[in-house]
């Protein structure tokens, strides 16, 4: 009822404004629907007290008084209206503790609670996942993150680690650090991995399977915590051998190259040498296959044939008498008498 | 009504005291916490003591009453907290000195005890940690370096957390965890030692992959020769004889450039007239 006497007013705040201005007391109490409260009551008392012949002024002052009022529950009602309601985004919940308990979480969408003193309202990201980079570097003079493998051997390893919550209120409650130590354990996690494989392992082959033992090593110890987070995976971005002694597995590389070349040269060769055996027994069988029908002829035939080539080609003299020895120019000499001709 | 119409500062006041005492009787106590009450410094209860079975929500935390004036609290934490113990040389049976780092993660179960042997969490931290550095030396100084590298790993850890725990319980600590974040040969003459044996292994492989490389290469060379000679043998072996002249054809052929290659040198041919080729020469008949 009283509410209804406020509304047709035409709300509180064009009540209080008009009444400074217009001032008619004799028309306000009716409509209010019913006399001053206690609370002005008290403060008119007190006015008429303390400004004494001031009785005019207490009207407008009553007035006053009243807008102040109602100012103020309109600023209490905002605030109620602030802080009951919560907008929880998709990847959000909205843990709720009333006095400090847990009583509850709210899913995505409007929400509400007791207002701010009473209910306060976190809200937490649930589905961004958070990622933990543990870079080559974090031990500072050397600018690499140095760990030992399983056979003393010692490797710079750089990774990243990928966490969402899964459970609010063990994130909130569980753990005092909860983001350090999910980097703690899971750089506990992994050193442990990597102390349980050689270098070469770590290098190549076994890294998937590393990613997997740490995240699920990680998994379990964050559990047993009861910390809240799920560790999505976990990602090696570089597993090199450290800077002192990479150039000796630069040395390796190119030492596998070389045998490669080697091997590649000498099968070059051995194809050479084979097809070139191929080539010329197959050769020498055709021609054997000829010879064998016309052993003597064939022979000759040859022989004349490369005789008439090979002397063709070639400055010949003969040696007629028998025990004359002739006179052989040198081919140099013989060329030079020629020259002065040209 | 009367009374108040008359006296209202008086009441005021009143009220105020009334609120007052309302609000220092009332605690809020949130999840993360828990409250010790001491009446005249004398520990009454807990609230919101930690229990492991606890949900969130029914633990007592939230308000709490307590008598103003009379009882005070001491917070406590709730949660589980850590201490990370700074790295130490720790040096192991075979004489290798190794740098570890750890952590401990503990919780206060039992607020009276924390609070009448340490006061406050972070002086439990401060308590544990040299346990944690003596148990880790003790643990390691009776094994072998290369424990740490293996499954084995996780017994050590299991002892120190064992005789870590015993210690913590004094401080009404429950630990819930140890565990050896790194173990690191120190820098310096250790860890170079280690690269220089790094480098050297790989010297060694990279010379014996290369000599492998060699190995394989001069068997393949031998094979192709052993098959060509087995082909040439299998070939001309039918007629040595003929081979022989085929082949001097085919040598004179290649000596003289008459086989389209250029010889290194031009020839002058003195031939005898007993040659063979100049039999028919002389008109002889043969």
């Amino acid at each position: 009822m009283i509410a209804g006497a406020v509304l047709s007013e035409d709300g509180p705040w064009g009540g209080g404004s008009d009444g400074g201005e217009g001032g008619k007391t004799p028309w306000r109490a009716p409509a209010g629907g019913a006399g001053p409260s206690a609370l002005d009551a008290l403060i008119q008392r007190g006015r008429e007290r303390l400004g004494g012949g001031n009785g005019g002024g207490g009207a407008p002052g009553l007035h006053i008084g009243g807008a102040w009022r109602w100012g103020i529950l309109a600023l209490l009602l905002l605030w109620v209206a602030l802080t009951s309601a919560h907008t929880i985004g998709p990847q959000q919940r909205g843990v709720i503790t009333r006095f400090g308990k847990y009583v509850g979480t709210l899913q995505p969408g409007l929400g509400l609670s007791f207002p701010a003193p009473i209910d306060i309202v976190s809200k937490i990201d649930v589905d961004n996942i958070h990622v933990i980079d543990i870079d080559t570097g974090v031990d500072g003079a050397t600018g690499q993150n140095l760990m030992l493998t399983g056979d003393e051997n010692i490797i710079d390893l750089a990774y990243s680690v990928r966490w969402n919550i899964r459970d609010p209120e063990l994130y909130m409650f569980e753990l005092q650090d909860p983001d350090g130590t999910i980097k703690e354990v899971a750089e506990s996690a992994m050193r442990e991995a990597i102390a349980r494989v050689t270098l070469d392992q770590a290098i190549g082959a076994q890294r998937g399977q590393i990613e997997q033992q740490v995240a699920q090593r990680a998994q379990e110890t964050l559990d047993s915590y009861h910390a809240g987070v799920v560790i999505q995976g976990v990602a090696i971005k570089q597993a090199d051998p450290p800077s002192e002694v990479v150039d000796a597995f630069k040395e390796v590389s190119a030492a596998q190259q070389n045998a490669q070349s080697y091997l590649n040269q000498a099968r070059a060769y051995a194809t050479q040498v084979k097809a070139k055996a191929q080539g010329e027994s197959t050769a020498f069988d055709a021609v054997y296959a000829q010879y064998k029908l016309a052993p003597e002829v064939t022979r000759r035939r040859m022989y004349y044939d490369t005789m008439e080539r090979v002397l063709a080609k070639s400055d010949k003299t003969i040696v007629e008498p028998r025990n004359v020895v002739p006179y052989l120019a040198p081919p140099a000499a013989v060329a030079k008498p020629q020259e002065p001709a040209k | 009504m009367s009374a108040l119409r008359r006296y209202p500062v008086i009441w005021a006041g009143a009220a105020l005291l009334v609120l007052a005492v309302v609000l220092s009787s009332l605690t809020i106590v949130p999840e993360t916490r828990q409250a010790l009450v001491l009446r005249f410094g004398e520990p009454i209860r807990i609230i919101n003591a930690y229990d492991r079975r606890e949900e969130f929500g029914r633990t007592g935390a939230g308000l709490a009453l307590k008598m103003p004036f009379v009882e005070n609290l001491v917070w406590v934490d709730k949660r589980v907290l850590d201490f990370d113990m700074p790295r130490q040389a720790v040096l192991s049976t075979d004489q290798v000195r190794v740098e570890v780092d750890a952590f401990a993660r503990y919780r206060i179960v039992n607020p009276v005890r924390m609070y009448v042997s340490a006061g406050s969490e972070r002086r439990v931290s401060d308590a544990l940690k040299p346990i944690l550095g003596s148990a880790l030396r003790n643990e390691l100084g009776k094994r072998p370096f290369r424990i740490l590298l293996s499954p084995e790993r996780d017994v050590v850890m299991n002892n120190i957390r064992t005789s870590l725990a015993r210690v913590a319980a004094q401080y009404g600590a429950e630990i819930v965890d140890v565990r050896i974040k790194r173990a690191d040969l120190p820098d310096g003459t250790p860890l170079e030692s280690a690269f220089n044996r790094m480098r050297t292994a790989r010297q060694q492989q990279a010379l014996s992959i290369q000599a492998e490389g060699q190995r394989q290469a001069s068997i393949i060379r031998g094979d192709a020769d052993a098959v060509a000679a087995n082909t040439y043998a299998a070939s001309f072996g039918k007629d040595p004889a003929f081979y022989d002249f085929y082949r001097a054809m085919q040598s004179y052929r290649y000596t003289f450039g008459t086989d389209d290659t250029q010889p290194r040198g031009s020839a002058t041919i003195l031939l005898s007239p007993d040659n063979d080729y100049l039999r028919e020469f002389a008109g002889k008949k043969p």
